[in-house]
């Protein structure tokens, strides 16, 4: 096996991996479109990046999490509706960061790697990366599971019973931008919701409890990334969609079994 | 001694005051039942109590440690979310298997551990809730409309559990109720509010007092919709009292002044 294929398959197994968990709480809390807000503004972090020459990860995390606090911060003030909000700021966010980008005349930025991957490209860096990243967003995942599990359930039964629910609603919206950062380079910056949301979707059909569906929503996932970096490598289509699409088959697949979920 | 101690309470958004002037006290083994029209500063007034809403002015002083199990009105779990009765139970404090059993053999619904909580219908789902801030072991039970779509026969079942549960452990009970004729029986003080309290009091002495019947009609009677609501004031939009008449006195029947905590 070539090495960039290595590289891209223990870097996209990685994502796949903390995806899973985060993906479920993105589709039980309905926060996709706070996921695609949070990646359009990848793009303006990539700009930062690149304009005041720091490293492009750091910069799209930051960016990231800067855009998670404004929009909780917003959220609080009342003043349109929260999917107007997610809307201003997703489509905003990518023009500032596509003109700025267009500004910077003598940097060459290939935008269709950040828009819709290069999972090919995936350096031993990006794999430092996605594993140190991954390994701290998954043991906070961990150390925070029933508070979260508990502000998912019902946010004032949480507040009497003493979970500290700003906090942990926070922490949340910053874990998703910080797997959001690391998984731009598979699937791209239009393409990373669906990698949290559509293993996640199809895993509800097998799971019988929250756990379950963490797990199993980072199982499918990573299934979806191995073949569609295999059809990638055998019909030389782009990798980032082609894992999309290998998520989606698996959940037309699942949804078109005839059984009867119990729980 | 009291569990909690609410003093001169007044909660105003905006202009808009939305409990004012509230006082009361919620006693261990005693059940307190909130009633009042839609708008009144129930919900805001028990979340109040609940530390969820901070005060504008006035006290809240509960007493040290106090254990409360919260029934919110309606529990929107998404369907997404798998979740069974044993698993839900769960979240709610360290609890053994048979702690969670015996829990849920307390509101009659055992049978339910191994169900989807999305398969449960509006009476199990309460009783399931019920079940779950029972494991906490509350001092204070906290249920905002506990009978919400549930049918009479359910209801009255319902709040005949809420006694029990109160003589069992005894904790104090604060509920929000439409149905006060379905809960007369199993209360004992009645706290009518619109914004501030109208009156207050315990059922079984005040169900004879005229004044009682005319507010809330005659005990016991085929009538289960709304109470009818008629005071010697009336409230505008904002629940400012209008054409408050002065002298009580002179009206046979509506003086209710004995058991009035209002602002008149």
């Amino acid at each position: 096996m070539p090495d960039f294929l290595l590289f891209a398959l223990v870097g996209g197994l990685g994502v796949a991996m903390i995806a899973g968990p985060l993906g479920a709480f993105v589709v039980w809390r309905r926060m996709a479109y706070f996921g695609d807000t949070l990646a359009h503004s990848a793009l303006l972090g990539v700009a930062m990046g690149v304009l005041f020459d720091l490293n492009v990860n750091l910069a799209v995390v930051s960016c990231c999490l800067l855009l998670a606090l404004i929009l909780v911060s917003l959220q609080r003030q009342h003043l349109v509706a929260t999917d107007t909000l997610l809307g201003i700021m997703a489509h905003s966010s990518l023009s500032l960061g596509l003109v700025a980008i267009a500004l910077l005349d003598d940097v060459r930025v290939d935008l269709m790697d950040y828009l819709f991957g290069d999972l090919l490209a995936i350096s031993p860096t990006d794999l430092y990366w996605i594993y140190g990243g991954g390994c701290i967003v998954l043991l906070l995942i961990w150390r925070l599971w029933n508070s979260l599990l508990a502000i998912t359930i019902n946010e004032e039964l949480a507040q009497v019973e003493g979970v500290p629910v700003a906090r942990v609603r926070l922490t949340l919206m910053l874990l998703i931008g910080v797997v959001i950062a690391i998984a731009m380079k598979v699937v791209g910056i239009l393409l990373i919701t669906s990698l949290l949301i559509i293993p996640a979707a199809s895993a509800r059909r097998l799971a019988n409890s929250p756990e379950q569906m963490a797990i199993i929503a980072s199982l499918l996932g990573m299934i979806a990334v191995m073949l569609g970096l295999y059809a990638s490598y055998q019909f030389d289509t782009p990798a980032g969609p082609s894992v999309v699409v290998a998520a989606l088959i698996q959940f037309l697949l699942l949804y078109s079994l005839p059984f009867r979920r119990t729980v | 001694m009291s569990l909690v101690d609410v003093n001169n309470l007044s909660i105003i958004y905006g202009e808009n005051s939305v409990v004012s002037n509230v006082s009361m006290q919620l006693k261990r083994g005693e059940i307190t039942t909130l009633i009042g029209p839609n708008g009144a500063g129930k919900t805001t007034l028990i979340k109040a109590i609940l530390g969820l809403i901070t005060p504008s002015s006035g006290q809240i002083s509960r007493s040290e440690s106090l254990q409360i199990g919260y029934m919110p009105q309606k529990l929107h779990i998404d369907p997404t979310f798998p979740l069974t009765v044993e698993r839900f139970l769960k979240t709610a404090a360290f609890s053994s298997t048979q702690d969670r059993l015996q829990a849920l053999e307390s509101v009659g619904a055992e049978k339910l551990l191994k169900q989807s909580v999305h398969s449960l219908s509006g009476g199990e789902t309460q009783r399931v809730m019920l079940a779950r801030s029972l494991l906490r072991k509350p001092d204070l039970l906290v249920l905002d409309e506990p009978a919400q779509g549930v049918d009479v026969n359910g209801q009255i079942e319902l709040y005949n559990l809420i006694a029990q549960i109160r003589d069992r452990y005894g904790c104090a009970v604060l509920m929000i109720s439409h149905d006060l004729h379905l809960v007369m029986a199993a209360t004992d003080q009645v706290v009518c509010l619109n914004h501030h309290i109208c009156c207050s009091g315990h059922p079984a002495q005040v169900s004879n007092d005229p004044s009682y019947i005319e507010l809330f009609g005659i005990p016991g009677a085929e009538n289960l919709a709304f109470y009818s609501h008629h005071h010697n004031h009336q409230h505008d939009r904002r629940g400012e009292i209008i054409n408050a008449k002065t002298d009580i006195s002179e009206i046979p029947g509506e003086n209710h002044s004995s058991h009035c905590g209002g602002d008149h």
